[in-house]
């Protein structure tokens, strides 16, 4: 569903990216790991269309479409998802406003009528239970005084309300509890099937025992390097990624 | 408030001025010019007593003897052309001056009118439950429910029919907040004010509803010279609405309103706008230029006046709803949104006189500019050497969309109490690039992402509202910013 060739970006005249592949499926997990600053979110952003950077050499199709022509919002229509890495705060903005907002967009780029208020109420419900979102949260301003874990949580609340077709989580378990860490994975482990892909950018090995990646790809210098099976993330977790670099070098 | 945010949307058609139309009515309009014959003329087709032509002339000789200067706030951050003052019309009424005991006798082309601006006076009797006291161009039209409002012994009728039937409360209030030496253009307005609004409250009663008046403006080159006139006796509590959307009209127009409040012992008054006069095309001509004087006297202990307004009309808006706070304990608000685009210029605040003992008052403020717009915050609180105990927080935020435009804050602080507690918090912020990627990422589109931004940004205000006027703030709101932004 995803393909990702040889993409070039930049940021202030800075390369970050310099020829990634990346080819994505439905139905996968692809995990990506990989130092501070390697280009993980760069990627992230550059997939949801944020205009700061600069694509200067590369494609990404997603479901047979050039995205690179796509503006952010026909992006996220067509079934991208971004959980951010810093989730956004919107002073004011109520969560069902926005929420309603984003779900009323999609069914209206799927030709269906805007949802009902009692539809709503019960898909918020459901889905506020699936990740365990304090039912507080859904009364206030997005983001908006949220700590650290609600906003990561709210990012997956968000994510199973819209369903979409690839779904990119920025380091989501970064700032997440214990249980918190289970329940989100759990979360996503629900919305995992044939037709969806994910792309989970972590630090952490311990994520990936919820969350089972079907491959496992290194990001180093703004290149994937080096791609396995889970058991890869287990080596770095030893190791860590000095040896990658040894070896990229020879 | 938030079930209406999917009409407010759908609402949201084009960003042309939407009530720019013109209503062909016979009217009755004295030949442009001012001079002494024109005042008399005015109050003799008013059918006015001599007392009330004695204030207007007294106030006219005063305006004569003002500079030219004067004509000018000194201060406010506008700029505009000369005012020709001898090019306007200073009076204006649909002719055959109605006594309507029903709609059925109103001219059918002045309802369909106000159904376009969507105010059926119909609806609003039977859904609402708001007395519409309606004034078009000059003279009130229309009154409702003033049987039923009767009966508690409020009197809401226009300022014609007042200066007739209740001469006294009219001689007692009227310039007592606001007197006719204050400005330039309340001196104007003292000498040539047409027609208005006038409500009394008496002693402990709760007025059961809102009370509302429309203005309008809908003769060409006629000045607007509203008078509102506002007393709420002791212990009686009275919310108050006013909107108003103007005719395009490719001219500049010039409104130059007096609103009054007094608010005795345990009085409450909550005063409410929603003014949206025709800003003036793309190159900011043929705009209204909306210089109001809105004051309110907290003249007892314990007395609250509030302002809260939504301000995204007019070419220049040049207003400061103030309170004097006399009365022990009493207390003023004001809360604001004022949104300019295009050429606009708005310089709004207000002005928080602490004279009583341990007297409050609150400024929220929230400016949003777009386009070439420039707008302005400025404030004065006032704490009087006598005033112990008094009490401010003052809030102005802005937000700037694009970077053609500028906000600006001015707040000046007299205090001469040293109990005074004063507070003082400013933010100026750009609607963030983040904010908006965020919403795109989630399938919302960047003006329904301004939009909803925008809407966060002054929902407190809008919440201050009273339900109705709210959701029409918040469509108001939607339609200003569609295609403002970029
Ligand atoms: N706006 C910017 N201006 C300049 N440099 C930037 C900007 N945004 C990102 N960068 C740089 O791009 C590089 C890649 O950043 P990116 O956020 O993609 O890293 P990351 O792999 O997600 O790191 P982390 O694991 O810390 O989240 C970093 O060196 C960063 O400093
Ligand atoms: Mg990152």
């Amino acid at each position: 569903m995803l393909e990702i060739k040889d993409l070039h970006a930049s940021i202030e005249d800075m390369q970050i990216l310099k020829g990634l592949n990346l080819t994505v499926n439905p139905g996968e997990v692809h995990a990506i790991m990989g130092p501070n600053g390697s280009g993980k979110s760069t990627l992230a952003s550059v997939l949801a269309g944020r205009e700061d950077y600069e694509v200067t050499n590369g494609s990404i199709s997603f479901m047979g479409e050039d995205l690179l022509e796509m503006e952010p919002d026909e992006r996220a229509l067509a079934g991208i998802f971004l959980a951010f890495q810093y989730p956004v705060e919107l002073p004011g903005v109520s969560m069902s406003n926005f929420l309603k907002q984003a779900i009323n967009a999609k069914r209206e780029h799927l030709g269906q009528d805007p949802i009902t208020a009692a539809e709503f109420m019960k898909l918020m419900k459901e889905k506020a239970e699936l990740v365990h979102l304090n039912p507080d949260l859904k009364r206030r301003s997005v983001n908006e005084g949220f700590s650290g874990g609600e906003k990561k949580r709210n990012e997956i609340f968000q994510m199973a309300l819209l369903e979409p077709q690839l779904a990119i989580l920025d380091e989501t378990d970064s700032g997440l509890d214990i249980d918190a860490l289970r329940i989100v994975s759990d979360g996503v482990n629900q919305l995992r099937s044939a037709d969806r892909g994910f792309v989970v950018i972590t630090h952490y090995q311990r994520l990936l025992d919820y969350i089972v990646p079907d491959i496992v790809h290194v990001l180093l210098d703004g290149r994937i390097v080096r791609s396995g099976d889970k058991d890869l993330a287990l080596q770095l977790e030893e190791k860590g990624y000095d040896w990658i670099k040894d070896d990229v070098l020879v | 408030m938030s079930q209406s945010d999917t009409d407010f949307l759908q609402e949201v058609a084009d960003s042309d001025y939407k009530y720019g139309f013109v209503t062909d009515i016979e009217a009755d309009t004295v030949p442009k010019g001012l001079n002494e014959a024109v005042i008399r003329l005015i109050s003799e087709k008013k059918e006015e007593p001599e007392w009330m032509l004695e204030r207007r002339l007294k106030a006219f000789r005063h305006w004569l003897t003002l500079q030219e200067k004067d004509k000018y706030p000194r201060w406010a951050h506008i700029k505009y052309p000369d005012v020709d003052f001898q090019n306007i019309s200073y009076y204006s009424a649909p002719n055959n001056k109605p006594k309507y005991e029903s709609l059925d006798e109103v001219d059918p082309e002045l309802l369909e009118t106000f159904s376009k601006l969507g105010i059926s006076l119909e609806e609003q009797k039977r859904l609402t439950g708001v007395a519409v006291d309606i004034v078009m161009d000059s003279v009130s039209v229309a009154t409702t429910f003033s049987d039923q409002l009767a009966e508690l012994g409020i009197i809401f009728c226009s300022f014609g029919e007042a200066v007739e039937k209740h001469p006294e409360l009219i001689k007692k209030y009227m310039g007592s907040v606001v007197p006719y030496t204050d400005n330039f253009y309340a001196c104007l307005n003292s000498a040539v004010f047409s027609d208005g609004s006038f409500c009394y409250i008496p002693k402990g009663v709760r007025c059961p509803m809102e009370l509302s008046t429309y203005f309008r403006i809908n003769e060409a080159g006629t000045g607007q010279f509203e008078r509102t006139l506002i007393i709420a006796e002791e212990g009686s509590y009275v919310s108050y609405l006013e909107g108003c959307t103007a005719p395009m009209r490719d001219e500049n127009q010039m409104h130059a309103a007096i609103v009054e409040i007094i608010a005795h012992k345990d009085a409450e008054v909550k005063y409410s706008t929603i003014q949206n006069w025709y800003p003036g095309n793309e190159e900011g001509k043929g705009g209204i230029y909306n210089f109001v004087t809105k004051r309110g006297i907290c003249a007892g202990d314990n007395a609250k006046i509030s302002w809260t307004q939504l301000e995204t009309g007019s070419a220049i808006t040049w207003k400061y709803p103030s309170v004097i706070l006399k009365g022990d304990h009493s207390v003023g608000e004001f809360y604001s949104v004022a949104f300019t685009k295009g050429k606009q210029q708005a310089d709004t605040g207000t002005k928080m006189i602490h004279l009583g003992k341990n007297t409050r008052s609150t400024i929220i403020s929230k400016g949003i500019s777009a386009g070439n717009s420039q707008n302005s915050y400025r404030g004065l609180v006032k704490v009087n050497a006598k005033a112990e105990g008094a009490r401010n927080f003052s809030q102005c935020d802005s937000m700037l969309l694009g970077d053609r435009c500028g906000a600006h804050t001015f707040p000046y602080l007299e205090i001469e109490n040293p109990t005074a507690q004063v507070e003082h918090e400013a933010t100026t912020s750009k609607v963030g690039e983040d904010q908006i990627f965020y919403c795109n990422q989630r399938g919302i589109g960047e003006e329904e992402a301004i939009k909803l931004i925008v809407n966060g940004f002054c929902k407190d205000i809008l919440a201050k509202l009273p339900m109705e006027f709210a959701i029409e703030a918040q469509k108001l709101l939607a339609i200003e910013l569609e295609g403002s932004v970029g």
